[in-house]
């Protein structure tokens, strides 16, 4: 018997690739961990015909698309082993139909050298998605001296970021900007200017003023945000504003783009999802996250920022903590959430069910438009590209519950919520990762 | 007539009736603390933790006393420190109490939330002795008490709370219950120590202190802490003093019945002056008997309410 010459092949999907404008029902061929063929079966079918049962996906009623790319994943590894590692963090972005994974530099020690870009490269060769690696833009994240980030670079880091820290320093915010420009490479940007934030640990509002909690106002993000448009203006640099979450924010980078400047955005989730009135009813820590979840005007703006395009990306900044860490009172517990296994779902029943987004439009914000901004290599279906599928049911509901988590951490305030759209397959490299 | 929730964390969403209900209970506690043997054995067998993790000398002491009036056995816990980064978690600390079978507990806490956090963690009732900036029924409710004992209502009355209106819990409870019972409220502060959006609680809000008393039947004034200017919130005492001070002249602004509260500890010469304190329409002191009375209310209606009852 004539063995195929096709390792895998996705039949019958409805598969959208943003990049090239694609939207048809096709087969998806895979040989040798690339994309050998996309197209309906056709004069092919000999090809097909001769392929074992066993290395054929019916995708029926599926949605086929590029693996999907995360921007912004804190992988706790070095450093917080207990909270997630490279291996879990990946499993878990597998399971969210997540193929490519960039993670960020506030490690323990920080990616801020050659060698931790190398040790964080190494540990992915195994995992279940691509690691990309975001270094730091100073020594430690400390916003005192650059990091050798032509080292960084050269070892393989694709974007540099003090997440979490705020480069308040604008003369070298400055710098930064003007030398990250010899390699091409963007400047992601946590825009929260800590005078005004103060030590706030929820958004500045009513219910801020209702709990007596310290309110972080929307002013700290917007003016943070103002500053690294006019530097990115200034300079000619490239600046990606991390999770973005206010009205006033998400006007600044329209009003940037309309001008020309080389800015870019991307929104979480949970920032279109939730607003600070939640947090009163239970004081649950998973909602403590920087910057914080804000009001029901903030996220119908970001959304509007979606839908036209203001905003490039929807990232999780994916932020795993132990639960010891979130077991406590709220204002103690450290911020941050995850977010690779729920992002899928949050984007269907939030923006795709109420009709702001097609699929295509959401899919290219999780898929080419990241690739393009970091100069990914995926993002995409074309042929000969390396096979990341992923494989979407669009209309399963679901619950999301702690106990199906991948990742080591469990700190989602969506547990509980029933979602539409759920992920059915996620291929890397032409080899299954993840299967509902 | 019950109180509808096992704990008492916060004044926001407790109903008029809730309330009078348990004004009406410290009534009867209220004569009981002039009698010369205070004790009845209403919560014999009852044990009770005062847990504080914060200073206090009037709540805690207006506990313990409340608690030893009514023969609860009780202890007072008070950790060196409320900070999780050191030592025990919260958690940790009060499901190790609760492993000594306790009843009660009666927490003060730096944190908003930490009433409701316990609920999660322990079976025991909660009482909310003051969390973060967030509520401190207690105070709000003897204030109350107080105000209705002399007015003999507090529907319409206009009451106006005074001072560091963004960090006062007295304040936020205040508001809560004195709405509730249908009283006309205001607050009145340097724009500094307004929080945002402070409209929304729907009272009058004011920064100028004669146009916020005037013709208000009582003024309740909040201490003004002193770290608030070192943060920069207002530029000097003497400052506040001159805007805000709770002055022998702006008397003659109020109701001619007026009275004028503070919930303690008063900074002599800064919020309040020496003759306002001590003046006749002062009901200080008699704020400090009342609370013993209220707690007292409080620890005997919640006493009897099981987990299983919810």
């Amino acid at each position: 018997m004539k063995i195929s010459e096709f390792d895998l092949v996705i039949k019958n999907g409805l598969v959208i690739d943003p990049a090239i404008g694609f939207g048809n029902e096709a087969d998806i061929f895979i040989k040798e961990g690339k994309i050998a063929r996309v197209g309906k079966d056709g004069g092919s079918k000999k090809d097909s015909a001769n392929i074992p049962p066993d290395k054929i996906i019916d995708a029926s009623g599926k949605l086929v698309v590029p693996g999907l790319i995360d921007m912004h994943v804190h992988l706790r590894e070095p450093g917080r082993e207990d909270e997630e590692t490279i291996i879990t963090g990946c499993q878990a972005a597998a399971a969210g139909g997540f193929t490519s994974v960039c993670c960020m530099p506030n490690t323990t020690p920080t990616i801020d050298n050659q060698e931790t870009v190398k040790f964080v490269l190494s540990r992915a060769e195994m995992a279940d998605a691509n690691v990309y690696v975001v270094g730091a833009i100073t020594k430690g994240i400390k916003g005192e001296e650059l990091a050798e980030i032509g080292d960084l670079v050269n070892a393989g880091a694709v974007a540099i970021s003090d997440d979490g820290n705020y480069l308040q320093n604008p003369e070298l915010m400055r710098r930064a900007l003007e030398y990250a420009q010899m390699f091409n490479i963007p400047i992601i940007s946590h825009a929260e200017d800590r005078f005004l934030s103060a030590s706030g640990v929820m958004n500045e509002s009513y219910q801020s003023t209702r709990l007596g909690l310290k309110g972080s106002p929307a002013v700290a993000e917007e003016i943070a945000v103002l500053r690294d448009i006019r530097l990115c203006a200034f300079t000619g640099g490239r600046v990606h504003i991390a999770h973005i979450s206010t009205a006033g924010a998400v006007r600044a980078v329209r009003l940037a783009k309309a001008e020309g400047i080389n800015v870019t955005a991307e929104v979480t989730p949970h920032h279109f999802s939730l607003t600070d009135e939640e947090i009163g009813k239970e004081f649950n820590t998973s909602l403590r996250v920087n910057p914080p979840v804000r009001t029901q005007k903030d996220v119908e703006t970001v959304i509007e920022g979606l839908l036209d395009g203001t905003i490039d990306c929807i990232s999780s900044d994916h932020a795993p903590h132990a639960e010891e860490e979130k077991d406590v009172e709220f204002d103690q517990a450290p911020p941050g959430l995850i977010g690779l296994e729920t992002t899928l779902g949050l984007v269907k029943t939030k923006l795709i069910d109420r009709g702001y987004l097609s699929w295509a439009d959401a899919l290219s914000k999780m898929t080419i438009n990241p690739a393009r901004i970091l100069k990914l290599p995926g993002g995409t279906l074309e042929i000969g590209k390396k096979a990341d599928i992923t494989i979407i049911d669009p209309e399963k509901k679901w619950t999301v519950r702690r106990e199906n988590f991948r990742s080591k951490s469990k700190n989602s305030p969506f547990i509980g919520w029933k979602l539409s759209g759920r992920i059915g397959f996620t291929i890397l490299n032409g080899r299954v990762v993840y299967r509902a | 007539m019950q109180l509808k929730s096992r704990h008492l964390l916060g004044l926001e969403g407790m109903s008029e009736e809730e309330i009078t209900l348990i004004l009406d209970t410290a009534e009867s506690f209220r004569e009981i603390i002039e009698r010369p043997i205070k004790k009845v054995p209403t919560l014999r067998g009852i044990t009770v933790i005062n847990l504080f993790y914060e200073p206090s000398t009037r709540t805690r002491i207006s506990f313990e006393l409340a608690e030893k009036r009514l023969s609860a056995d009780s202890i007072s816990f008070t950790p060196a420190t409320s900070s999780v980064k050191k030592g025990e978690t919260l958690k940790d600390t009060v499901r190790n109490i609760e492993a000594m079978k306790i009843d009660m507990v009666v927490v003060r806490h730096s944190s908003t939330g930490v009433p409701y956090f316990l609920t999660q963690c322990i079976q025991s009732n909660v009482i909310n002795a003051g969390d973060g900036s967030h509520e401190h029924p207690t105070q709000a409710l003897l204030d109350m008490f107080t105000i209705r004992r002399k007015y003999g209502r507090l529907k319409d009355l206009r009451v106006v709370l005074v001072g560091d209106i963004k960090h006062s819990r007295v304040v936020r409870s205040n508001i809560w219950g004195l709405k509730a019972m249908g009283a006309s409220v205001a607050v009145c502060g340097p724009t500094t120590l307004l929080p945002v959006e402070v409209e929304k609680f729907e009272v009058d809000v004011y920064q100028n202190m004669d146009k916020a008393i005037e013709g208000a039947d009582v003024v309740n004034i909040m201490r003004i802490q002193l770290e608030r200017q070192q943060a920069g919130l207002f530029p000097s005492q003497r400052e506040y003093t001159n805007l805000f001070g709770m002055t022998r002249e702006r008397l003659a602004l109020l109701n001619k019945n007026y009275t004028i509260m503070h919930p303690g500890p008063m900074n002599r010469g800064v919020e309040i002056t020496n003759e306002v304190a001590d003046g006749d329409a002062s009901v200080i002191l008699e704020q400090v008997t009342n609370g013993q009375a209220v707690r007292m209310a409080v620890l005997y209606l919640l006493s009897g309410k099981k987990a299983e009852e919810e």
